[in-house]
Formats: structure tokens, C-alpha cells, sequence
């Protein structure tokens, strides 16, 4: 499915303006920090808007200003899995899971969360709240819990920053399963060239708010 | 010396009917506008603000006496009421409680308020990218985040309707049985000889009520915390 993406946002003294296509499984929005990757993914999820520009997903056009087109936030059907993992604290894991479905008011797929909770080796944790877990272990439940409301496009916003080697070392290989299983592509923000690597096959260099190259990993090289 | 006689069961009775109802019937406003001045930037902001304050900071007989220009029978909104619903406010029990909830509001408000500009909107953001439209986002994360605030709000506007004398009796005057409140009760039994008896059990009652109500508040706002917290 083909993400074509060409924004235009004024954020205080930053211009940005992005433009790019992907079809791949796996691409990564790439530069140093403050370049305003998350801002781009930010406007393709609906969080923020842009001044000008399109944004569409395959057939779908969720923003064009020209036509006056703005797709809300919950109804773009696009998981997102964000830095801080943004777990809701009075629900528990299994409830956090489960709230995508019930806000797309559809029917329990037992065999699909059964996978995922497998996958993500969640179940020791789904009586638990977040307030308790660790942080490699919010992380795979905020995975879970965007997988889990089967969207179409799968965000995430350096969803390692926050967590040391160890469990960095720990979710990869998550997303990396994640990425091959097919069907879901991925848009994953990072600023961490051994992470994107791992994880994408397309690269949208980013930088000072601009997108300064489109291509594949040999991108990754140059980066400061 | 400590039993009660049937007029102060009345008084006290009269009172829980009054702060109860005023409570429950400021609470979807007040968490309504709570909402509004924490999360939105609209014309007119601070004029609501203002005008939600204004009990808090007018005499108490002020309040009332405007309450008595609008809401009683021949006023304007009282007239309009009376004719279209056949409701009466002035000098009836119902009128001591939108007295009394005029007054409780700011507390609430103001409460609620702080509660809810203390829930991060980036949950709000991602139950969006979950699926939640505004009001689903409302209902099942931002309220029960902010529950906690809003709970103590709800008791602190009991509890000045608890109290409330001012407004109320300007309103709804001091009639026994109908609109005699425990503070209205113990205003009258000091104005008369032989009444320091029972004003001093009114007054041991109002201190339970008031002692009890924030005992439940606080255990009902630790609850409600623990679970905001994922602790429990």
C-alpha cells in the first residue's frame, strides 16, 4: 500500500516541509533529533495538522487541504506506537489491549489476541496495570494494543528511545517478526542507524524540517 | 439532653435532602464546565469564569436576592417555569437547593477544574489513534483520570450546601419543614430564650455530617487515585 505524504506545517521557528512516497513494508523516517519526523507522523495519524498539503494511504486521501479534507484522528484506522508508550494507567494491560476493538465496536478475535499476546509475551502481564511494569515491558504492550485494532499503517515513534540496551536488544527482535509476518507496513521515526537497519528497508532522511533524501539504507551512511 | 426532637429531626433531615440534590444537580454542569475552562480556548473565557466565581466572591444575600429577582414566582425565569412546568422555586425546598448548588459551584468547579488540566492530553491522544471520538475519549479516559479532583469537588459543594445560610434564607426564607435548614434551625434557636439546647445539638450534627463527608471524600478520592495510578 502506497503512503504518499507531502505536508507543509509552520511549528513556532521551524518550517516544515516534507514530501515522499513509500509502498515498502518497513520504512524508516530517519535524522538527528528536533529534524521533525515525529511532527510528519504526528499529521499522517491525524494529531496534528498540516497547513497545506495531502496525505494519502492507498486509495484513501486522509488530508487535503485543498479539497478540505481531514480524516479525524479515530477514524484514519492507523495504530501508533509512541516513544512514552501512553498506556492508560487506570485500565490494566488486558483492558488497554482490548480498547481499540471497543472503540471500533468489533467482535472478540480470540485467535488473533492470543497470537499477539504470544508474540509479544504478554500474558504474565494482563492482569497487571502499567503503572507497575517495566520499561521494555510497556512498550510491548503498547504494541500489542496498537496491533490489536488491526490497522492499516503501523506508526512508531522511536518506541527504544526510552529504554536501555538490554531492552532495546529485547523488542527488536518483536519488530522484526513484525515486519515479516507481511500485511502490516510499518513507519517507524528513529534517529539510530543500527535500529533502522534492523527494521526498515526505505529510508525518508530528515533534516531542519526538510526531507533531504528518499531511498534505501545506503542513506544511513552519511548520517551524521 | 441528646435526643432529638421531631422539628430538629426535620432540620436535619431537610438539610441532606437540600445538599444532596444540589450536589447531584451542579455535578454535569460544573464537570461540564470544568472541562471547558481546562481544555478549550473560546470567546468569552474569562467572562465564564468570572461569572462561575461570582457566588464565591458576592455576600451571600446578594446571590440570594438576585436568585429571588429571577427565580421567584412572579420574576422572569420563575414565571417562565411555573407556566411551562409548573415549577416553584421560591420559599419551597427545591429552591434552598438551587441555592445552595449556586453557591457549592465554584468549589466544584473550580476543583474539577485543576483535576482535569492535570490529565495528560497525550493519553487523549492516543485513545484518538485507538479509535475514541471526543466524547468516548472523555468517558473512558479523561473523567476517570480526573475522578479523584471531581470527587473532592462534589463533597466541598456539599459541604457549603451544608452550610449555606445566606443565599438560602434571602431565597427561600426560614420556613420550618419546608425550607429550615440545620444552620437555619440553629440561626433561630438562638434568637429565641431556652433555645441553647437544641441549637447545640444541631451543631454537634452539623459537625459529623461535615467530619463524615470528608472522611468518605478522602477514601473515596484515594480509591479513585490509586486506580488513576495503576496501583490497585
Amino acid at each position: 500500500m502506497m503512503l504518499a505524504v507531502d505536508v507543509e506545517k509552520r511549528l513556532g521557528a521551524v518550517e516544515i516541509a516534507a514530501r515522499f512516497e513509500t509502498g515498502a513494508r518497513g520504512t524508516a523516517l530517519f535524522g538527528p533529533s528536533g529534524a521533525g519526523k515525529s511532527s510528519v507522523i504526528n499529521m499522517i495519524a491525524g494529531l496534528v495538522r498540516p497547513d497545506r498539503g495531502r496525505i494519502a494511504l492507498g486509495e484513501e486521501v486522509l488530508f487535503d487541504s485543498a479539497a478540505r479534507i481531514d480524516v479525524p484522528a479515530h477514524r484514519r484506522n492507523i495504530g501508533y506506537v509512541f516513544q512514552e508508550g501512553r498506556l492508560f494507567p487506570h485500565l490494566t494491560v488486558s483492558q488497554n489491549l482490548r480498547f481499540g476493538r471497543w472503540m471500533h465496536g468489533v467482535g472478540r478475535d480470540a485467535e488473533m489476541e492470543a497470537r499477539i499476546v504470544e508474540m509479544l509475551n504478554l500474558g504474565a502481564l494482563l492482569p497487571r496495570r502499567p503503572g507497575r511494569l517495566s520499561g521494555g515491558e510497556r512498550q510491548r504492550v503498547a504494541i500489542g494494543r496498537a496491533l490489536l485494532m488491526r490497522p492499516r499503517l503501523l506508526l512508531l515513534d522511536e518506541p527504544l528511545a526510552s529504554l536501555d540496551a538490554g531492552r532495546k536488544a529485547e523488542i527488536l527482535p518483536y519488530l522484526e517478526r513484525l515486519r515479516d509476518d507481511g500485511g502490516l507496513p510499518l513507519v517507524y521515526v528513529s534517529h539510530q542507524p543500527d535500529e533502522v537497519r534492523r527494521i526498515a528497508t526505505a529510508v525518508v532522511r530528515m533534516e531542519a524540517g526538510r526531507v533531504v533524501a528518499v531511498g534505501g539504507l545506503d542513506l544511513l551512511g552519511t548520517a551524521a | 439532653m441528646w435526643t432529638l426532637t421531631p422539628e430538629e429531626w426535620t432540620a436535619v433531615h431537610l438539610s441532606l435532602r437540600i445538599s444532596l440534590v444540589a450536589t447531584l444537580a451542579a455535578l454535569p454542569f460544573g464537570i461540564a464546565i470544568a472541562w471547558l475552562l481546562a481544555r478549550k480556548q473560546f470567546w468569552g473565557k474569562s467572562l465564564l469564569d468570572a461569572l462561575v466565581h461570582l457566588p464565591l466572591v458576592l455576600p451571600p444575600v446578594v446571590t440570594g436576592y438576585l436568585l429571588l429577582i429571577s427565580f421567584g414566582r412572579r420574576a422572569p425565569v420563575g414565571s417562565f417555569l411555573y407556566e411551562t412546568m409548573g415549577i416553584v422555586l421560591s420559599f419551597r425546598w427545591t429552591g434552598a437547593a438551587l441555592a445552595c448548588a449556586v453557591m457549592g459551584f465554584p468549589l466544584l468547579v473550580r476543583a474539577a477544574r485543576v483535576s482535569f488540566e492535570s490529565v495528560d492530553p497525550r493519553l487523549e491522544q492516543a485513545a484518538a489513534t485507538l479509535g475514541a471520538n471526543r466524547l468516548w475519549t472523555f468517558a473512558t479516559v479523561t473523567l476517570p483520570l480526573a475522578l479523584p479532583g471531581v470527587i473532592a469537588g462534589a463533597v466541598l459543594c456539599f459541604a457549603k450546601a451544608l452550610g449555606e445560610f445566606g443565599a438560602t434564607i434571602t431565597f427561600v426564607s426560614n420556613i420550618p419543614g419546608e425550607t429550615q435548614t440545620i444552620s437555619a434551625a440553629i440561626y433561630t434557636y438562638t434568637q429565641v430564650p431556652g433555645g441553647e439546647g437544641p441549637a447545640l445539638r444541631l451543631v454537634v450534627i452539623a459537625i459529623v455530617i461535615a467530619i463524615g463527608a470528608l472522611v468518605a471524600s478522602e477514601w473515596m478520592a484515594r480509591r479513585a487515585g490509586n486506580r488513576a495510578y495503576g496501583l490497585e
